[in-house]
């Protein structure tokens, strides 16, 4: 009896302790989470204000701001979305709606694997098929780079959300004579509405925050942009050239572009689960 | 009706015909855009393939002056540094991953769940600011210097302590990593039937005992949740390139600066004016298409074998 009740007790021992580093391991990732949001307030906080927000980089000791790269990473945002979330709400129709055949597998494989090909390597691909050939890095070649992020991203949640319709919607639509294309449209699609919005959103956010595949894309630039032809400033690349400059000022600056930026960022995701809220309690 | 419209819709509709070849025509754009992705990397790097051949992978060598380019030291970069994120981040990532699955009352799991989630939407250009600003520093003054006197007599910890080389590389694609890794971890748990938790919970199993059990079941599923960590970490660029010093050199001790596949592709390629600078960074970038596909393939087969039949797979 004795020596069963204390094997008991170094179980029970054991036990509580993994359960408990468990939650240890919790509160160290959520505390390095609010480590990393709470310096990037603190620091960033300091050197933002208005000025900041509307003006041109400007050579160390004479401020400047980040108005041309707020307005670029817009615009390459813009161009990533029109490019972007079409195709990919297309492939989620085709993924869902076209049947299980061999193909239709070969494409979901090659959209998952398009979704861990590195970001830089995508830049590559860019900068090889469309900057070489028009012989300047530009808007349009970063907007595309980042399309072909977002593309897998609005793909796969396209895909999930239209497979959450129910079977009797589109029977019932079927049935009163409308042709597929009118019911994969103006019924399925409206159903799965929310849901698709708030995967393309999430495919915003991500891209938004992409840096290495704009590097020899979009390139970056001092000036606020005129046309979409020619080298546009992003938040991310100015972050990183003031980042890794040996002026204290411009670290400043990268820290406060990075509070705007993620300023942007945790407003999509928050929003993103205000959204879903309902859907999944 | 021709018969090519019949083949493309059964309904025989003229708008469902053209709905269906738009929709497959998207698809059709994403297998384009993999195949001409292949085929560009392939034929930009033909100038370096030929000129240095299978010795491009073996050699250390890199010299732009000299144009002789070998991929080692970056290769060498690449896995240590993902090693380390993975040695960190898998016993953390597969804490929390039990944490919330099997322990926390679901009032705590769900807000805690998009806390872990939020640190996957950091950018890694801001992992790397605060990489170089806070983390290295705080390496540098706090836990190097402690490596250092314990484990200092292996060849790992010695030299110069800057903050900046390999270790903080690895710690940093450790944080990255983490909230992937735990988030495929949690599916996987939650796919695993209760009907296991019963019955070892039945047998007089601890707590514990009965997460054991668990874990074993979605082994499989957790292996594959590793290997989609490591695809992430190999392919991590801005936040490395920041923090590992950007020095081609193999060196033992994990506080000298190092070089990524993916972080030398950024820092030098519009630095590369030589056609055999900018053709050997190309082959870089395929090799690194070409690892992260295989080890992405086999890490998707394996977590689709375990959460197959269930949502969220």
């Amino acid at each position: 009896m004795m020596r069963l009740s204390r094997s008991d007790r170094a179980r029970r021992s054991v036990s509580w302790v993994m359960t408990s580093l468990t939650a240890l391991c919790t509160i160290v990732a959520v505390g390095i989470l609010f480590v990393i949001l709470a310096y990037i307030a603190m620091r960033g906080i300091s050197a933002l204000n208005f000025g900041f927000l509307v003006d041109t980089p400007r050579p160390v000791g004479e401020g400047g701001g980040i108005g041309n790269a707020i307005v670029g990473s817009g615009l390459l945002l813009l161009l990533s979305c029109v490019v972007g979330i079409p195709i990919g709400i297309a492939c989620g129709i085709y993924l869902s709606e076209f049947g299980g055949g061999w193909f239709v597998s070969a494409v979901r494989f090659l959209i998952d694997t398009l979704t861990g090909i590195p970001s830089i390597v995508t830049g590559v691909f860019v900068y090889a098929v469309i900057v070489l050939r028009m012989k300047h890095f530009s808007a349009f070649a970063g907007g595309i780079a980042l399309a072909l992020i977002m593309i897998p991203i609005v793909a796969r949640t396209t895909e999930e959300m239209i497979k959450l319709v129910p079977q009797s919607l589109r029977e019932g639509a079927l049935a009163l004579g409308a042709p597929q294309w009118r019911v994969t449209l103006g019924v399925v699609l409206p159903a799965a509405a929310s849901g698709i919005v708030t995967g393309a959103m999430l495919a915003i956010a991500r891209v938004s925050g992409e840096t290495a595949p704009l590097l020899f894309t979009a390139f970056g630039s001092r000036f606020y942009p005129r046309n979409l032809n020619e080298p546009i400033a992003s938040l991310t690349v100015q972050i990183y050239n003031y980042a890794i400059s040996p002026y204290d000022e411009w670290h400043a600056q990268a820290w406060a572009a990075t509070l705007v930026l993620m300023a942007l960022i945790l407003s999509i995701n928050l929003i993103v689960r205000f959204l879903t809220r309902q859907k999944f309690n | 009706m021709s018969d090519w419209r019949k083949r493309l819709s059964p309904t025989g509709n003229f708008g469902d015909a053209i709905f269906r070849l738009a929709m497959l025509g998207a698809a059709l754009l994403v297998v384009a855009i993999v195949v001409v992705m292949i085929v560009a990397l392939a034929s930009h790097s033909t100038l370096s393939i030929k000129q240095f051949g299978f010795s491009f992978l073996t050699s250390r060598e890199w010299d732009p002056v000299k144009g002789q380019f070998g991929a080692l030291a970056f290769i060498y970069g690449t896995i240590v540094s993902s090693l380390i994120a993975l040695l960190i981040s898998v016993p953390l990532s597969l804490g929390i991953a039990i944490f919330l699955v099997e322990q926390a009352p679901r009032l705590i799991a769900r807000p805690i769940t998009f806390l872990v989630e939020l640190l996957a939407a950091i950018p890694s250009v801001v992992y790397g600011l605060w990489g170089i600003f806070v983390l290295a520093p705080f390496l540098r003054v706090h836990v190097e210097p402690r490596l250092a006197r314990v484990f200092g007599w292996t060849p790992l910890f010695q030299g110069p302590i800057t903050g900046i080389g390999l270790l903080t590389g690895g710690v940093i694609l450790a944080i990255m990593v983490t909230p992937i890794i735990s988030a495929v971890v949690r599916d996987v748990l939650a796919a695993v039937p209760n009907t296991q938790r019963e019955a070892a919970l039945a047998l007089g199993a601890t707590k514990w005992e009965t997460t054991l059990v668990v874990l074993v079941n979605g082994a499989p599923g957790i292996a594959g949740a590793v290997i989609l960590g490591l695809g992430r970490a190999i392919g991590e660029t801005m936040a490395v390139t920041m923090v590992i010093g950007n020095r081609p050199e193999i060196s033992a001790s994990l506080f000298q600066p190092s070089y990524t596949l993916a972080s030398v592709i950024a820092n030098e390629f519009t630095e590369a004016t030589a056609d055999i600078y900018l053709s050997s960074l190309i082959e870089l970038g395929l090799i690194l298409f070409a690892v992260t596909f295989v080890v992405n393939a086999i890490a998707r087969l394996m977590v689709w074998r375990v959460t197959r039949g269930t949502a969220g797979a």
